[in-house]
């Protein structure tokens, strides 16, 4: 598991200087610096929504789900937000706890479509955002809400180059990857999302880790939301979709090398996926490109860069034997059997051979016929 | 008791619902039971019943098309800007949109299946590619409306008939692509697709090309997203926003006819049963005065609830199923001098067999 890890990591870690390297090219022909502190800032405050967001929607796709809901829930929770505030600092805490407890809701209830009633994710959430989008439109006619100054500050300010938003994203992209890498429950995602069928035979409750998975994916979103809030000064029920984070983030994911049908993946390979979106938008906006255009190389890039691994890293199974394999100690047995095993097909063979021509024929036959009347 | 079994079945629970839903509208509006009406009815749900038709093929086949909806706006485009007014352009444009729509599907699903791409990646990127590349080229902004012989399409039919008055000719391209689909899912290529989905690996084995099928699936997805956008120039005119969703649209579509995401099974009837399910709750929740802020909220519940219905039907159809073959309960208890020859035997057999070949 290690081993390919790194792998799938250092693939995405390659592509992504190959496209700062052309990035920072192109930038320099435009008479700018890619490097100067400004620009890097740009491209960290790029990351850190999406980032957020890809983080969440991480953990749900290693567990084989998917989550089409996030960019409701991020509308959804920029309006509790501002409109709890309501301009006033005292209230942010209250606020900032409401808004990840209905977002926790959102995602239990996700998990719960998926697991207790074996909706597939795709459908879930799907409806789940219909469901949502309902509540915008009931609900909010427009932006509505106050966010206070010093909430604000969150999303304005950084250490140097640096942001807020973005140490606050890279923080806890460290406390998922703990969460994967040290704890029970994150070995069970992995387990129920590569195989759930095995890991309920291996005695694993599967239900449990998906539907945490889902809790946090839209926790993550609402998170993400806040963020927005934070940044828009005002709720607004369309910053979500206006975004297109749902399949960005998807996007995101998979570039950054985990496999979309669940079970393999890593939160810093997601991580890498997004900064390679940020720093593609980035070049493309300093460059001015038309923004249709820079869809066409949007789409083309994450086509060419998922394709770049995918024949590599995805397709290449865990080694079985040798150091790192599964199967230990079984080797020698193997390798001391296959002398024999070899000896005796050739003695097979040349049976085959000495036995008079007609016969083999007749051979093959009566045993071919035998089959069916010994079942 | 047969009857109650098939409607309550997966399979049959989406026509239950249709005709729920049909006769609620029905019972709210009895003017639409009249044939015009309903031909009417048919008319506007045709472009979405193609796009499903599309869609199942490729989700029998256990990939995703995301880019339909976008391929749809590309189309409408495209025959908004080179038609024009001039009625002897309108073969040869639909003749270029047919080949555009046969290049997406072939790029689809040779980045699907030799790039190896999951298809869900593929497609969008597709779909951003597309919509992004045809604004570019438009500059933003669609103009002018095609040639009134292009959309006669979407919108004429036969006048003055008997029974039904109007027959669009939307409702016969419709009734003609089904019955093209029905045709293809008896035909090899459909029993390949429906292998593929179920175990690419085993189809490959067994000797099916899953390369060539399944791009043939994406090339089937594309087609009826060019023969939707036909439909649409002459229904809703030329508008950037024409197709929007409509991958999402088809998918659901597809999924509440039963067909399982993933791929292995499915009935392309009940995919556009499906379609029409769809169309028949929008239009009970119009008649019914829904607050269209609500609509979605209601869309959603109502697809969750399908889904999950036949999901549980169908595991409980399967554990009410005898647990398991006769034949494979007798394997083990076969002598183990059987079973030695039996894998003792093919070597010699194969190789006895070459040998006379080469007498």
């Amino acid at each position: 598991m290690k081993r390919l890890r790194v792998d799938a990591s250092l693939i995405v870690l390659a592509i992504l200087v190959l496209v700062v390297i052309i990035g920072a090219v192109l930038v320099a022909t435009t008479g700018r610096s890619f490097f100067s502190p400004g620009n890097i800032r740009d491209i960290l405050t790029g990351m850190s929504v999406l980032g957020l967001v890809a983080i969440g929607q991480t953990l749900v796709i290693l567990g084989a789900s998917l989550d089409l809901s996030v960019t409701y829930v991020m509308s959804l929770a920029s309006l509790i937000a501002a409109t709890t505030m309501a301009g006033n600092a005292g209230n942010i805490p209250w606020a900032v706890t409401l808004t990840l407890l209905v977002c926790a809701g959102i995602g239990l209830a996700n998990g719960l479509i998926v697991t207790v009633l074996k909706v597939n994710g795709f459908i879930a959430t799907l409806g789940v955002g219909l469901i949502l989008q309902g509540v915008l439109n009931t609900n909010f006619q427009g932006s509505a809400g106050a966010v206070p100054w010093e909430f604000q500050v969150i999303g304005a300010t950084g250490i140097g180059p640096v942001p807020i938003s973005t140490v606050i994203m890279l923080a806890l992209a460290v406390v998922v990857w703990l969460l994967l890498d040290r704890t029970r429950t994150g070995a069970h995602l992995f387990a129920v999302g590569g195989d759930p069928d095995v890991s309920r035979l291996s005695g694993l409750r599967t239900k449990p880790p998906l539907i945490v998975a889902h809790v946090l994916c839209s926790v993550f979103a609402g998170l993400a939301g806040l963020l927005l809030a934070s940044r828009l000064g005002v709720g607004s029920p369309t910053v979500g979709q206006q975004g297109g984070y749902a399949l960005l983030s998807i996007a995101a994911v998979v570039l950054g090398g985990t496999l979309l049908l669940g079970g393999r993946g890593s939160v810093w390979g997601t991580i890498g996926g997004v900064a390679i979106f940020a720093v593609v938008d980035n070049v493309m906006s300093v460059m001015q490109v038309n923004p249709f255009l820079k869809d066409v190389v949007r789409g083309v890039v994450i086509v060419a860069a998922v394709a770049v691994y995918s024949r590599r890293a995805i397709v290449r199974r865990r080694a079985r034997f040798g150091p790192g394999g599964t199967r230990t100690g079984g080797d020698a047995a193997a390798v001391a059997a296959a002398p024999a095993m070899v000896a005796a097909s050739a003695g097979l063979r040349a049976e085959a051979a000495h036995s008079p021509t007609p016969a083999t024929p007749g051979a093959a036959g009566s045993a071919s016929a035998s089959n069916p009347g010994e079942r | 008791m047969n009857v109650v079994r098939t409607v309550l079945s997966p399979r049959g629970a989406v026509f239950l619902l249709l005709v729920v839903l049909l006769v609620a509208v029905t019972i709210l509006n009895p003017a639409f039971a009249e044939p015009g009406q309903i031909m009417r009815f048919v008319q506007r749900v045709a472009p979405i019943a193609i796009v499903a038709i599309g869609q199942f093929f490729v989700i029998i086949a256990g990939e995703f098309d995301l880019s339909q909806g976008s391929l749809i706006t590309a189309q409408v485009i495209v025959a908004g800007n080179l038609v024009g007014q001039d009625d002897s352009r309108t073969l040869p444009v639909l003749a270029l949109m047919v080949v555009f729509g046969i290049l997406v599907g072939i790029v689809n699903g040779l980045v699907t299946t030799l790039a190896k791409v999951p298809s869900f990646i593929a497609t969008l990127g597709m779909m951003l590619a597309l919509l992004g590349g045809v604004m570019w080229w438009t500059g933003g902004a669609a103009t002018g409306n095609p040639a009134d012989s292009f959309r006669q399409i979407g919108r004429g039919g036969i006048r003055d008939l008997p029974l039904v008055d109007f027959l669009p000719w939307s409702v016969l391209i419709l009734a003609a692509w089904l019955a093209l689909g029905i045709w293809l899912t008896t035909r090899p290529l459909g029993k390949t697709l429906i292998a593929v989905g179920d175990n690419a690996t085993a189809a490959r084995y067994a000797g099916a090309r899953d390369w060539w099928v399944t791009t043939r699936a994406f090339i089937i997805s594309s087609l009826s997203a060019t023969l939707a956008a036909v439909l649409l120039v002459g229904y809703a005119g030329v508008h950037p926003s024409v197709g929007r969703g409509y991958e999402f649209v088809a998918i659901t579509a597809v999924v509440l006819g039963g067909v399982v995401l993933g791929g292995g099974r499915g009935w392309i009837v009940a995919a556009v049963a499906g379609a029409f399910v769809l169309e028949a709750l929008f239009l009970l929740l119009n008649i019914a005065g829904v607050p269209a802020s609500l609509r979605d909220a209601v869309q959603g519940v109502i697809i969750i609830a399908a889904v999950a219905y036949s999901g549980i039907a169908l595991r409980a159809r399967r554990r009410a199923a005898p647990p398991a073959s006769p034949d494979q309960g007798k394997e083990p208890d076969a002598p183990a001098g059987a079973s030695a020859r039996m894998s003792a035997s093919p070597a010699p057999a194969a190789d006895g067999g070459t040998a006379t070949g080469g007498d």
